[in-house]
C-alpha cells in the first residue's frame, strides 16, 4: 500500500527503522568520537563475535513475537544441547559432524516438544517455556552438575572460532548473513510470512481465512528450537567448554533486541530491517561501552531505557501524525 | 458440595502437597521434624510475600519481570546507607525499604496504566535499568556481613514464640492482601479488570487506578523482600536476586493463578509457594544432589500449567453448555 502511494518526507522520516538508523549512526559516531579504536573494521569484525550466536536466535524470535507468542525457553535450550554435545565428546569421543547433529536434533526436538504442549494442549506459550526455562537448564545441571566439559576436538573450534578462507571475515557472521536474508525473505515475500502477520493481528479471522494457525506456531517453536540448537553449536565452539550456567539471561536480552528492533509485542507487525540494525546497535554499542571500560550491567540501564522509547516513540509519532492529518483534512 | 471442593485446584494442590510431605516423611523422619519445618517456612517465607505482589500483577494480566532487580536494588541501597549511615535507626531503614520499593514499583505502573506500556515490555526495561543501577551504586563492590551491624542481621532472625520476623511480615503480608482482594471494593476491581478489561470499563472502574496499584504494591512488598534478603544473606551485591523474578512466576502459575488475568486465589499461590519450598527442602532430606532441583522445578511448572489449561477448558466447555440449554 505504502509503496504505491508516494510518501510525504516527514513520514518516512518518522519510521522506526529510519529512527533506529539514525540512532545507530548517533551510537557509531560517539563510540568512535569516545575511543579511537572502535572504527577499526578489523575491531568490528571480531567483535561480532559476540552477538552473533545471539542474533541466530532473533530472527526466529521475531516470527514467534509477530505471530503473537513468545519462548522464554531458548537459553535453556542452548544450556541442554550444549550439555548433549559435552557429554557426547567426553564419554563417546564422537567427532565434529556428529557434536553438530547432537546439537541440532537436541535443539529441534526440544523446540518441537514446546510446540507440540502450546498446540495440542492449548497451554499459552508464556506459560510452557517459562516450564522449559527452568527443565530445560534444569537437565542440564542434573547432568553436569557444577563439572566443566573442555575436551572438545581441535577441529570443532573452527565454527565458532573460524574466518572464511584468509579474509577477516568470521564463520559465525556468514551464517548469520545467510540466515537474515532467508528469514527477510520468509517473511516479507512468502505466504508464510504473510501468515505470520495474519495470525498476529487476529488469529481467530486468520483461522476462519483457512490458515492453518497451530501448525504455524508448531513450526516457528520447533524452528526456534532448531536455531537454539545451532546457537549452541556455535557458542559451545567459540568458548571451548560447556557448563550448565551457560548463555544465562540470554533469553531477555533477545526478546529486547526484536522488540527494539520494531516488532509489536503484541504480534501482527515488525520487519526484518528494523531488526537486524537492532542486532548490530545493541551488538556494537556493548563493544563500544566495553572499549571505554563501562561494564555490561550497566549497559542494562541504557537497553532499558531504550527499550522504553523504543515502545513509545512509534505510539506518540502515530498521535502526532494523526493529528497532522486532521488538520490537513480540515484545511 | 463436598463434589464442587474435590474438584477446585487448591484441593489437588493440597493432596498433592500433603502426599509429597507424607512420601519424604516416611523416607527420611527428620523431614517431618519441628526444626525442619521451621526452615522450610523461613526459606519460603521471602518467596511468598513477593509471589502475594506478583499474584495482584497477575491478575490484571500483566506481568512483573523487575522482581530480582527490585530486590537487588532496594537491598544495596539500604545495606549501603546502613554502612555509611550506621546512626540510623533500624525502622528508618525498614520505611526507607518499603519507600523505595514503591518508588521502583509506581515507576513500573505509570509506565503501565499513563503511558499504557504493556507490562512485559516495561518490566523488562526496568529490569535492566533496576540491575544496571545495583552496579552502579555500588560501583560493583559486595557489602558483606562485617559492614553490617547485629542489629541489621538480626532483623530477619529476631521474632516471638519461635516465629522469626521474617515469617511474620511474610504471614501479614499474605492476610491483609489476601483479605484485601477478596472482601475490598479495590480488590474485586482488580480481579475485574484482569477478567474483561473492556467490560469493567463499562461498569465505570477507574482503570488508570486499578492497573497502577498492583505494581506499586508488589513495589513496596518486593522492596521490604529486599531488605529482609541483604539482612538473612549478610550480603548485598549486584547478582542478589538474579532469576528470581521468574520462580516467583512460577510460584504463582503453580498456585493456579491463570497467566491472562482474572482468576487465582490467595491460598493457591500460598500453596504453590510451599510446594516449591518444600520440593527444594525435600530434595536435601532424601540426598538426592540438589542440581536436580531445578529441573524438578521445570517438571513442577509444566505440570501445573498443562493442569490449569486442561481444567479452565473443562470450565469453559461447561458455560457453554449451560449457555446453550
Amino acid at each position: 500500500m505504502n509503496s504505491t502511494r508516494k510518501m510525504p518526507i516527514w513520514r518516512i522520516l518518522m519510521q522506526w527503522e529510519v529512527i533506529l538508523f539514525f540512532m545507530f549512526v548517533a551510537m557509531i559516531v560517539v563510540n568512535s568520537s569516545l575511543s579511537p579504536y572502535f572504527l577499526d573494521s578489523n575491531n568490528i569484525l571480531r567483535t561480532t563475535f559476540n552477538f552473533m550466536e545471539k542474533a541466530i536466535i532473533v530472527l526466529p524470535m521475531m516470527f514467534i513475537i509477530i505471530c503473537g507468542d513468545i519462548d522464554i525457553s531458548v537459553a535453556g535450550i542452548i544450556a541442554l544441547a550444549s550439555s548433549f554435545m559435552g557429554l557426547a565428546s567426553q564419554h563417546l569421543g564422537v567427532g565434529t559432524p556428529a557434536l553438530i547433529f547432537i546439537g541440532l536434533l537436541t535443539g529441534l526436538s526440544v523446540g518441537a516438544l514446546n510446540g507440540l504442549i502450546i498446540t495440542k494442549i492449548g497451554v499459552p506459550a508464556i506459560a510452557v517455556t517459562l516450564a522449559g526455562f527452568f527443565l530445560f537448564r534444569g537437565i542440564a545441571y542434573a547432568m553436569l552438575g557444577d563439572m566443566a566439559v573442555t575436551t572438545y576436538p581441535e577441529s570443532f573450534a573452527y565454527l565458532g572460532q573460524g574466518y572464511i578462507g584468509n579474509t577477516r571475515v568470521p564463520f559465525e557472521l556468514v551464517v548469520f548473513i545467510i540466515l537474515a536474508i532467508i528469514f527477510g525473505i520468509v517473511l516479507h515475500k512468502t505466504t508464510y510470512g504473510l501468515n505470520l502477520f495474519a495470525i498476529g493481528n487476529n488469529s481467530t479471522a486468520a483461522r476462519f481465512f483457512g490458515i492453518n494457525v497451530n501448525r504455524i506456531r508448531f513450526f516457528n517453536f520447533a524452528l526456534i528450537g532448531l536455531l537454539s540448537g545451532l546457537a549452541s553449536v556455535l557458542l559451545t565452539s567459540r568458548i571451548g567448554s560447556t557448563r550448565p550456567n551457560i548463555a544465562s539471561g540470554w533469553e531477555l536480552e533477545i526478546i529486547v533486541i526484536v522488540v527494539l528492533g520494531g516488532v509489536s509485542i503484541f504480534g501482527g507487525a515488525g520487519n526484518i530491517l528494523g531488526v537486524v540494525i537492532s542486532i548490530f546497535m545493541v551488538g556494537l554499542a556493548r563493544f563500544g561501552m566495553g572499549l571505554i571500560n563501562v561494564p555490561g550491567i550497566v549497559m542494562n540501564i541504557v537497553m532499558g531505557f531504550l527499550l522504553l522509547i523504543a515502545v513509545l516513540l512509534p505510539g506518540s509519532l502515530r498521535q502526532l501524525q494523526s493529528k497532522i492529518l486532521t488538520k490537513q483534512q480540515q484545511r | 458440595m463436598l463434589e464442587k471442593v474435590v474438584k477446585k485446584r487448591e484441593f489437588i494442590l493440597l493432596v498433592s502437597l500433603v502426599s509429597l510431605i507424607v512420601i519424604v516423611g516416611l523416607r527420611s523422619p527428620r523431614f517431618l521434624s519441628i526444626g525442619n519445618f521451621r526452615d522450610i517456612m523461613d526459606d519460603t517465607a521471602l518467596l511468598a510475600m513477593v509471589a502475594i505482589g506478583q499474584f495482584m500483577v497477575i491478575l490484571i494480566a500483566g506481568i512483573d519481570l523487575s522482581v530480582g532487580a527490585g530486590v537487588a536494588l532496594t537491598g544495596m541501597s539500604v545495606a549501603l546507607l546502613h554502612q555509611y549511615y550506621p546512626g540510623i535507626p533500624i525502622f528508618v531503614i525498614v520505611l526507607l525499604s518499603i519507600l523505595i520499593g514503591f518508588l521502583l514499583g509506581s515507576f513500573n505502573g505509570i509506565l503501565v496504566s499513563l503511558l499504557r506500556i504493556p507490562p512485559i515490555i516495561v518490566t523488562l526495561a526496568t529490569m535492566g535499568i533496576y540491575r544496571g543501577f545495583v552496579a552502579l551504586i555500588s560501583g560493583g563492590r559486595w557489602v558483606s556481613a562485617h559492614e553490617m551491624s547485629d542489629a541489621f542481621r538480626n532483623l530477619p532472625r529476631g521474632g516471638f514464640l519461635g516465629v522469626s520476623n521474617l515469617l511474620l511480615v511474610a504471614i501479614l503480608c499474605v492476610i491483609i492482601f489476601g483479605i484485601f482482594l477478596k472482601y475490598t471494593r479495590t480488590g474485586r476491581e482488580i480481579y475485574a479488570v484482569g477478567g474483561n478489561e473492556i467490560a469493567s470499563r463499562y461498569v465505570g472502574i477507574n482503570l488508570k487506578k486499578i492497573k497502577y496499584l498492583p505494581f506499586m504494591i508488589a513495589g513496596s512488598i518486593y522492596g521490604l523482600a529486599g531488605l529482609l534478603w541483604v539482612a538473612r544473606y549478610a550480603s548485598a551485591q549486584s547478582d542478589t536476586a538474579m532469576g528470581f523474578e521468574l520462580v516467583v512466576i512460577a510460584a504463582c502459575v503453580v498456585g493456579g493463578v491463570s497467566i491472562f488475568g482474572g482468576s487465582g486465589t490467595t491460598l493457591g499461590v500460598v500453596l504453590g509457594v510451599l510446594f516449591l519450598g518444600i520440593i527444594n527442602n525435600a530434595l536435601t532430606q532424601v540426598k538426592v544432589s540438589p542440581f536436580w532441583q531445578m529441573a524438578l522445578q521445570g517438571l513442577i511448572i509444566l505440570v501445573a500449567v498443562i493442569v490449569n489449561t486442561v481444567m479452565e477448558k473443562r470450565t469453559q466447555k461447561l458455560v457453554t453448555k449451560r449457555r446453550n440449554l
